[in-house]
């Protein structure tokens, strides 16, 4: 796209839909009330809202970039097709046994979530392949006819088919997808090799049922959002961000809908990747807090981490292994039950605790005085001086000290024998705990130290936490972009056109076998490619290969980045040293004397993305003007500070203030700690640094 | 800085962070499958006296109490005078450990500015301890490997090679075990490096004030919830089927205010085989269980395990002798929880579950070509699965998951990518849950077939195939287990067996109890049940009395 073109990222989220609209002239942005039963109206009512703002003509727009977590409320709420599931027999209760694990230790009570098909709508047929995609047991005629009559007579809008080893062999799975085609042309039909071609049934299986099952509301909503669209003047193509951070067509999108799963959170991911590449950091800490939740993803060298698995539709308290686990290409997110709607409850210890529950937007915060009762992070922060009760929202929402106070001293102090400042400090210390814990371990997890990262904060909430989040976790450096508010919608504008192509093919490292490697390769890119065409025809394109390796014995595998060329035989020892250099990455060791085998393989094709202006950094300046004095608890120090508040657009280029501050404006308030100095850089962005000793 | 009782709240909260942190780095590092597929470690820090401050939640509860207690073994083994900077210490006794040779428990005293203030502790299973490997068909413990007693892995940060010769000279994948005992090491260390910061941001210099705060708290709030269960005398006996004689678990709980006794007085001898358990992995369990049903808020730590005082007479069958065989002590451990509940159901009725299959069904496989002569290779393949869970006063049992432990089980694909084998089934077993007005989970059946030119051994460790899972309040007893081959042959459920080329072993695991007389059972259930294919239309006739 030329730096001329009009281009508008619309985010469906549960609340709002945001709208980041670009043009010639600079950035327009809004937020609408979503709309439940016409999600399409939200997106037309935001989208004239800001061209009308920009001044600019529906007509003149050139793409419309969008991203909804409806795809996942569909799940979450239950509201998909009547599905029938196809199987091996023998398997047909793959998605009900799970892992075959507790993800509660402690609870005698514990549930586990309801498969999405139902045993009785799930069917097998006698037929199995081996791991080779060698035929065990071949599929008769008969039985595919007899097959056909069955989901007919069950009345069912969609079928998923999943069998065993389709990665390796599918002609067993399309043979049954042709028979139904053929006997019923309206039916929305899914297949597991080609929604998630990989080895590891379970999920495999649910991968492919959770595309089935929102598939035909999925695909009415987007023909339906395009068809208004054209109505009401825009002319433009429409595309979908999907969870891997990348672009495709709505036509895709439509018949893959599983992969819009984790849209809106990658739009943030891409967002901060963005500001990332901008402020020329190539290690960055992502942290996006909003009303109910709060998200961490990792940033290196300009590009969000991704991962293969991922789960949805967590039912008890965010914990793992609570939801759906689901293989597509995802950006990689950890998300924890913490925002300023987080409820504070004290337990059976007379302990402190936060969240997970969210008082979210309705009822919401004591101190909003909508009936919300429960003392909550953002009554907290309230009380501890953090937010202006008079300017909330640029005084939208007006805030009361009083009930928050009420809220605390009752909920909190009571059992406890606290005071109601040190209960509200309590609140905010832990909820900070609890993410600044989860952004160690998942730092841990993947092999890094945190203290050489520097954080992007957006969302909300971030920018009340994210100064005392860096106090916690060492780190030195942390950036509050403009326009935080929408980051998932700007992201959007900034993705690139991206298709992730992956395949099960099992192969011991010595025995590698560069012919079929190969062809599959040759595949996966004619694939990949076919997709990134349909919206990015003749752009510049970059590939990217993965291979998911192991020691022989180990159960799961680690992603392995290889040059993406025509392999030979004799590769396997340049395989082998990438392995191992993934291995001692993350692990400090590899293991000497242990075969290495592959189990997956992906292949990325990606248009190659503008170079980003890069921003001037502003490390010193002058002092910015002071609105006032007020005063907050500065938690490093236990104690009320007296802190300077100035004004966010006072904070142009080079403007600086010292810690204890108070940066405000309409959507939020950036807390500056005594230890943290803040300075104005070029695109609007505030730079928080830890102070040197001589400060 | 004096700590106020926030700043105590706070670091409490984050030493489970710390513990979590020391047990993450420990799963990313370690390569047992066991501890990265089954979460079977623990890691927890202590004060300098050996007692738990902090431990992680992490896949097995049957390193609870076992690790607690540890620590205190190193003290009065090494010696309060002998414990360095930069010291490691290590053993995998079983009766000082976690009951059984392949955990290896590693210790690492924590100093600040010079002094001691406490411990890091962690435990792992390792891949192979020498020995016959990890089965049952041992006699003496000398049989099941080798036995490190507490000692020096490093002293003041010198590894003693003398120890890494030895253990390499007498296990099977030397390079990976004691890549472990590193990994162990590095994970303490990682604790406490986390920690040290966290004493640097709250200004303390010893962990004195915090553990008894920690302890205290805890101990008090396990006391109150004690204090809440009925006082009284409760015993209850369970016969589950053993090696190759019925056992029988026999536990009296006595409550009086806020203290619980549990004694388990009564029970059989040891058994000749290496079913036997330690006394102290029966105390995991049977703590887990009663922790389950009367404190499971309060987070495991010498104050929150100290209240329940578990005992077994030694020489039982539950805390067996040196030098007995321990190697699969986890399937009478496993079945601990079950005998200790039902007890505890007749001080607190419309609490605890039914019983359930609750010891795992671990399979190791040993593929060998038919042909001894043939170039195939060999394989060894390893896989758990579970049984159904007793039913909830208020809910169904969970089919086909693990209780008491909480291990997970392994993809059928990656299964049969590690060795010659073709899973043909593994599914809900149809009508294996008892009925009741909340019904048993159902158990799973597995079909295993070796692949061409290939016989399969497997080492059979089942339970609940003499004795099935017994409801409760009326509910009927779960489906007990078969093992056969699907030719109708039968074959025992303990030791080591044959399937040769071209016979299917198939494995029918036991299903949950039912809670609550059938007849109670809501009638749109059992319609739903009988949709479902959970229950059969002959068990909903004779069963539930349901006619359509």
């Amino acid at each position: 796209m030329t730096s001329s073109s009009i281009r508008v990222g619309v985010d469906i989220g549960g609340t709002f839909t945001d709208v980041a609209l670009e043009h010639p002239g600079g950035l327009a942005t809004c937020k609408v009330l979503t709309n439940y039963s016409q999600p399409e109206q939200a997106i037309l009512d935001g989208i004239a809202q800001a061209a009308a703002q920009a001044g600019c003509d529906l007509a003149a727009i050139d793409q419309v970039i969008h991203g909804t977590t409806l795809v996942t409320n569909a799940l979450i709420e239950r509201r998909g097709a009547k599905l029938a599931f196809i199987t091996t027999e023998g398997f047909r209760d793959v998605i009900e046994m799970r892992s075959e694990n507790r993800f509660e230790q402690y609870d005698l009570n514990l549930t586990l979530p309801k498969p999405l098909v139902a045993r009785r709508d799930r069917f097998t047929l006698n037929e199995r392949m081996g791991p080779a995609g060698e035929v065990l047991l071949p599929l008769a005629e008969d039985d595919v006819a007899a097959m056909v009559e069955r989901i007919l007579a069950g009345g069912y809008e969609a079928v998923a088919i999943g069998l065993m080893h389709s990665y390796a062999n599918d002609a067993h799975e399309r043979q049954m997808a042709q028979a139904l085609q053929a006997a019923a042309p309206q039916l929305s039909i899914s297949i597991s090799s080609v929604i998630s071609p990989q080895m590891r049934e379970l999920p495999r299986f649910n991968t492919v049922i959770a595309n089935a099952y929102v598939q035909p509301q999925v695909a009415d909503y987007l023909g339906r959002l395009v068809e208004r669209l054209r109505q009401a003047g825009v002319r433009a193509p429409v595309f979908m961000l999907h969870s891997g951070g990348g672009l495709i067509s709505v036509e895709t999108a439509a018949e893959q809908p599983v992969r819009l799963l984790e849209s809106g959170p990658a739009g943030g991911a891409i967002f901060a990747a963005h500001l990332a590449r901008g402020h020329g950091l190539d290690k960055v800490l992502s942290f996006d807090m909003g009303g109910t939740t709060a998200k961490i993803c990792l940033i290196e060298d300009g590009a969000p981490k991704t991962a293969n698995t991922f789960e949805v539709a967590r039912t008890y308290r965010f914990k793992k292994g609570s939801g759906m686990i689901i293989s597509t290409p995802v950006v990689e997110m950890v998300e924890i039950g913490a925002g300023g709607g987080s409820i504070a409850s004290i337990d059976s210890m007379g302990r402190i605790q936060v969240g997970p529950r969210s008082a979210a937007s309705e009822p919401g915060p004591a101190c909003y005085q909508r009936g919300g009762e429960a003392p909550t992070v953002t009554d907290a922060n309230l009380l501890l001086g953090r937010l202006d009760p008079e300017n909330f929202a640029g005084g939208a929402i007006p805030l009361s000290t009083e009930a928050a106070r009420r809220a605390v001293a009752a909920e909190l102090t009571v059992s406890t024998g606290l005071e109601v400042p040190d209960a509200a400090f309590g609140v905010t210390e832990m909820v900070d705990e609890n993410m600044a814990n989860a952004a160690r371990v998942h730092t841990v997890e993947n092999g890094r130290d945190i203290e050489h990262f520097t954080m992007i904060g957006f969302g909300g909430g971030a920018p009340l936490h994210a100064c005392r989040l860096c106090e916690k976790l060492g780190i030195e450096e942390l950036i509050i972009p403009p326009g935080a508010g929408v980051g998932s919608a700007i992201g959007f504008l900034k993705a690139p056109f991206s298709y992730e192509a992956t395949r099960g093919l099992f192969q011991k490292l010595d025995q590698f076998d560069a012919t079929a490697v190969n062809a599959a390769l040759n595949e996966m890119e004619r694939e990949a490619r076919a997709f990134v065409d349909d919206g990015a025809r003749g752009a510049a394109t970059t590939t990217r290969l993965t291979a998911f390796m192991r020691y022989s014995g180990q159960g799961w595998e680690i992603p392995v980045s290889l040059p993406h060329k025509v392999f030979e035989n004799s590769d396997q020892k340049l395989i082998l040293a990438a392995f191992e250099d993934a291995y001692r990455t993350l692990f400090g060791r590899i293991i000497d004397g242990l075969k290495a085998e592959i189990t997956n393989w992906s292949l990325v094709v990606a248009t190659v993305l503008p170079d980003v202006v890069k921003i001037a950094r502003h490390d010193s300046g002058t002092p910015a003007d002071a609105n006032r004095e007020v005063s907050f608890f500065d938690a490093a120090r236990r104690a009320m500070v007296a802190a300077r508040e100035v004004e966010r657009t006072a904070m142009t280029p080079g403007k600086i203030v010292d810690g204890p501050a108070v940066i405000v404006e309409n959507e939020t308030t950036t807390i500056v700690t005594s230890a943290y100095r803040a300075i104005g850089q070029g695109d609007g962005s505030l730079l928080l640094r830890r102070k040197g000793e001589a400060a | 800085m004096t700590p106020t009782a926030i700043d105590y709240q706070i670091m409490w909260h984050r030493l489970i962070a710390v513990v979590e942190e020391q047990a993450t780095t420990l799963i990313r590092t370690a390569f047992s499958t066991s501890v990265r597929e089954a979460g079977d470690l623990s890691a927890g820090l202590f004060d300098r006296q050996g007692r738990m401050m902090a431990q992680a939640v992490t896949g097995t509860p049957g390193h609870v109490n076992a690790m607690a207690e540890s620590v205190t073994h190193f003290l009065r083994e090494v010696g309060a005078q002998n414990i360095f900077e930069s010291d490691v210490f290590i053993t995998n006794d079983p009766w000082l450990g976690t009951g059984h040779l392949h955990d290896i428990t590693v210790v690492s005293p924590t100093f600040r500015n010079g002094h001691h203030i406490g411990f890091f502790a962690c435990t792992a299973h390792v891949v192979d301890i020498g020995g016959r490997g990890f089965g049952p068909d041992g006699n003496e413990v000398y049989e099941e490997g080798l036995l490190i007693p507490i000692m020096k892995f490093a002293e003041r940060g010198r590894v003693s090679d003398d120890l890494i010769r030895m253990v390499r000279a007498n296990v099977r994948a030397p390079d990976m075990v004691v890549g472990d005992m590193y990994s162990l090491a590095a994970c303490n260390e990682a604790g406490d490096r986390r920690l040290q910061t966290m004493m640097g941001e709250f200004g303390i210099d010893d962990l004195d004030g915090l553990s008894d705060f920690v302890i205290e708290t805890s101990r008090k709030a396990t006391h109150d919830a004690i204090a809440k269960v009925p006082d009284g005398s409760f015993a209850n006996t369970l016969q589950v089927d053993g090696y190759d004689a019925p056992v029988q678990m026999v536990v009296r709980l006595d409550v009086a205010g806020d203290r619980l006794k549990a004694d388990f007085d009564g029970t059989s001898g040891m058994s000749r085989f290496g079913v036997n358990v330690p006394e102290v992995y029966t105390r995991a369990y049977a703590c887990y269980g009663l922790k389950c049903a009367i404190a499971p808020d309060v987070p495991n730590n010498t104050g929150s395990l100290d209240p329940f005082e578990i005992t077994a007479p030694e020489g039982c069958i539950l805390a067996a002798k040196r030098p007995a065989p321990v190697s699969v002590r986890h399937v009478l451990g496993h079945l601990v929880p079950d005998v200790v509940l039902g007890a505890l159901h007749k001080a607190m009725p419309e609490t605890v579950p039914a019983e359930g299959a609750s010891a795992l069904w671990n399979i190791q496989i040993s593929a060998r070509p038919s042909d001894a002569q043939s170039d195939l290779p060999n394989a060894e393949v390893l896989m758990f699965n579970s049984g159904g869970t007793g039913a909830r006063p208020g809910f169904d049992g969970l089919s086909a998951t693990a209780f008491p432990s909480d291990v997970s089980t392994m993809s059928v694909e990656a299964t049969e990518h590690v060795g010659p084998i073709t899973v043909w089934r593994k599914d809900l077993r149809e009508g294996s849950g008892g009925a009741g007005a909340m019904r048993g989970g159902l158990g799973q059946t597995i079909e295993i077939e070796p692949r061409a030119g290939y016989d399969i051994y497997f080492n059979a460790m089942f339970d609940r195939v003499e004795n099935p899972a017994r409801g409760r309040d009326g509910g009927a007893d779960g489906a007990a287990g078969r093992v056969e081959l699907t030719d109708g042959t039968k074959l025992r459920s303990k030791g080591r067996q044959l399937v040769k080329n071209g016979r299917r072993l198939k494995l029918s695991l036991p299903g949950g109890g039912g809670y609550g007389a059938p007849g109670a059972r809501d009638r749109a259930q059992v319609s739903a049940d009988l949709a479902d294919g959970f229950i059969t239309w002959a068990q909903a006739k004779k069963d539930y009395g349901y006619e359509g």
